[in-house]
């Protein structure tokens, strides 16, 4: 497997898609760029929720550690728990790849179900970082967890595979305080996770 | 570095265009008074900037202020969330049509289209409004924060009155001494000086106290030094090239009855004069000071229908007047034939009044004088058109505390509201130096072609000078935001458009050399140009 896969997706549709890691806890960060493949696009998502969880809905997890030393020893003697949890993360679709181009705005068609997930080298996120235009996509996406959080470990993400991440940072903070201009309290939590 | 300082998007031609700053340009760059220029899709616009004002994206930024003290925040919201904003005046088309090439900037007469870049005006835009320096254009001062020579065109400015307004302590003098040295060079016209506080004749004071030479020392030729004290003058080693006297005899009602204020006549006292001319001729003044206060006194006033009070009113005036230690019995020789001399030689004549600064000595003497000179002017100027005989060379007069002569109540019978109000009929027009614009009559205000104004901060003066001024709400806080030294606004006749100068260094050896420079190149090419004229 290669080592940037970081899962395989198990459920999709046009704004977003969900994916199970391979191994437990071995979830990509939270407002990481990742991508996964449809034929000839290359569909874009950044990772905006991740859960960790039994894998059958009824049967929830018991406590199990009283007799333990260490959180390590609780999984070391119940070797079947990596095989009865998983972690999943969803990611909003914000952009794909036709050919060359990269397009911040939603592929024609979604992702399909088993289709594997990478996280993006950072050549290929400081290329996708060249356009702000997805801060449209994720500022006006509803999430589990706020905007006021997402963007913010977005773009500190992303800046940090540019060659200037301040100027990168002061661009995107214009372009969102712009397209924010009503929504002052957004915006201050916004630039304050910034710095 | 671009000058880029951002877009238009707003306005009207009334009230100016809004202009959003880009982020980059700080509000604290800008300064009102600066010139820009707006790039229209079809024309290119040249404008001022008037006023500076900030604006927020959202009132909630007002009421709960981001922590800008974080360069980040500041630099991120700079342009977007908080921007500034200016307000510009376009005053003139430059480039662009034919008109415009053919007869240079043309006013505006619609506004630059939405989003039209806003630039800071170059040096080239300004020069191509305001004309390089030539055998015509004087350099007067340099626009705010630039190099760029603002040049007054001297002949255009002496077909009509001007006026120099400004607080006491602005800088008035000086730059009424610039003008003066100019038209001297540049224009065709001579000057007459009112010089009241003997400042423009041979040596000026400046604020420092530093002496600063004036008309006289920089150029010998052309200029004449009159006093009416000899003393004072000896004193402060000017060379005078005549010493005025005032016969009697040469006083008239007309000039009495412009002292009723100052010597506090009552209107009976001024209607008395007139029948004492009438009644005595020339020499009526003598006769009445000398009358005695007999039976014989009390019948001739009983005669002439003279109230006894109205005559010791009348008398304590004459005396008042008598005292003037110029004014003779017999005045050894004329005065404005003198003048008149002067002024045809085309010399520059500067009447300097020595200690005598009161009021009244000046007010008698400049009326006095001015009557004469404007009626041997306007005989002239009626003969010239008679017989096609060469005119007389236009006249500037200077005169200082000009709302004395020119307030609402005295300006209908001045000589000086004639001379403001008949304009350059008879090639006479007026320089008027004063403070307080406002006791100035409107209507004579109104005739004024450029206006110069140093600071004024009271809102009437301010009123009156921008009286029936386009965009005058604009000029107005670009007016009471002029520097107290060296900064001036022009607007009217002789600027294509309002522009507020540095005026240009006066009193420093090197600004002599300059001023000095620019006559002789002036005179170089006069005579180039007789020998082409002679020759072939």
């Amino acid at each position: 497997m290669p080592s940037d896969r970081v899962g395989e997706i198990i459920e999709a549709s046009t704004a977003d898609f969900v994916a199970q890691c391979y191994e437990l806890y071995e979830l990509p960060p939270l407002g990481s760029l990742v991508k996964t493949r449809n034929g000839e696009l290359d569909i874009y998502g950044i990772v905006c929720h991740a859960t960790t969880g039994s894998l059958e809905p009824g049967r929830r997890p018991i406590a199990r550690g009283r007799d333990e030393a260490s959180e390590e020893a609780i999984y070391q003697s119940s070797p079947q728990l990596s095989k009865l949890l998983r972690s999943e993360f969803s990611a909003l679709v914000v952009g794909h790849k036709a050919g060359e181009n990269i397009n911040q705005y939603l592929p024609p068609c979604p992702a399909r179900i088993h289709g594997f997930v990478y996280q993006c080298p950072p050549d290929e996120v400081r290329e996708f970082g060249r356009s702000l235009a997805f801060l449209t996509l994720l500022a006006n996406a509803s999430l589990p967890v706020p905007v006021a959080e997402i963007v913010p470990a977005t773009l500190r993400l992303i800046s940090q595979s540019q060659e200037d991440p301040r100027a990168f940072l002061v661009a995107a903070g214009k372009e969102l305080s712009i397209m924010l201009g009503g929504q002052y309290n957004q915006l201050r939590a916004i630039l304050g996770r910034l710095k | 570095m671009t000058d880029r300082l951002g877009l238009v998007v707003s306005g009207s031609l009334e009230s100016g265009v809004e202009v959003k700053l880009d982020g980059g340009v700080s509000v604290e760059d800008m300064a009102v008074g600066r010139y820009v220029t707006i790039e229209g899709q079809r024309q290119r616009f040249f404008g001022m900037i008037t006023d500076i004002s900030l604006g927020v994206i959202d009132p909630r930024f007002t009421l709960t202020p981001p922590d800008i003290s974080d360069p980040f925040i500041s630099e991120v919201l700079s342009g977007t969330g908080t921007y500034g904003t200016l307000h510009v005046l376009p005053m003139l088309t430059i480039g662009g049509d034919v008109a415009n090439l053919i007869e240079g900037p043309q006013p505006v007469k619609t506004v630059p289209s939405h989003f039209s870049a806003v630039n800071l005006a170059s040096q080239r835009d300004v020069e191509l409004v305001f004309g390089g320096e030539d055998e015509k254009r004087f350099y007067v001062g340099t626009p705010l924060d630039m190099e760029t020579r603002i040049c007054l065109d001297l002949p255009e400015l002496v077909k009509r009155s001007n006026g120099i307004f400004g607080k006491s302590g602005t800088g008035k003098t000086f730059l009424t001494r610039i003008l003066l040295i100019g038209m001297l060079q540049k224009s065709a016209a001579v000057n007459l000086i009112f010089d009241m506080h003997n400042e423009y004749g041979w040596a000026g004071t400046s604020e420092g106290g530093r002496s600063v030479k004036a008309l006289k020392q920089l150029f010998p030729s052309k200029v004449a030094v009159f006093t009416l004290d000899e003393e004072s003058s000896r004193r402060r080693k000017v060379s005078t090239d005549f010493v005025v006297k005032i016969g009697y005899d040469e006083i008239e009602p007309e000039d009495m009855a412009l002292l009723r204020q100052t010597l506090n006549l009552t209107e009976p006292a001024v209607e008395a004069i007139y029948q004492l001319r009438r009644r005595f001729g020339r020499d009526w003044l003598r006769h009445t000071a000398d009358l005695p206060d007999s039976e014989e006194t009390s019948e001739l006033l009983k005669e002439l229908s003279i109230h006894e009070s109205t005559f010791q009113n009348l008398k304590r005036g004459l005396a008042t007047v008598g005292r003037l230690p110029f004014i003779e019995p017999r005045a050894p020789d004329n005065a404005v034939t003198r003048i008149l001399e002067y002024l045809d030689r085309g010399i520059n004549v500067v009447l300097e009044f020595g200690r005598y600064t009161d009021i009244t000595a000046y007010i008698l003497v400049a009326n006095l004088l001015t009557r004469r000179i404007h009626a041997q002017y306007r005989e002239r100027m009626e003969k010239a058109m008679g017989e096609a005989t060469d005119k007389p060379t236009p006249l500037v007069i200077t005169i200082e505390e000009a709302h004395r002569f020119l307030n609402p109540e005295v300006a209908s019978r001045t000589i000086f509201g004639t001379i403001a109000r008949e304009m350059r009929k008879y090639n006479v027009t007026l320089l008027v130096i004063d403070q307080r614009p406002s006791g100035i009559d409107t209507e004579v205000m109104s005739q004024m072609g450029t206006k110069v104004t140093c600071l004024l901060d009271n809102e009437r003066d301010v009123d009156s000078v921008l009286a029936g001024v386009s965009g005058k709400g604009a000029l107005k806080s670009v007016l009471s935001r002029l520097e107290s030294k060296q900064q001036a606004l022009i607007f009217g006749h002789a600027v294509p458009m309002p522009v507020v100068i540095r005026t240009r260094e006066y009193g420093s050896p090197q600004s002599y050399q300059e001023f000095l420079a620019t006559g002789k190149g002036a005179g170089r090419k006069q005579a180039e140009e007789d020998i082409e004229e002679l020759w072939g």
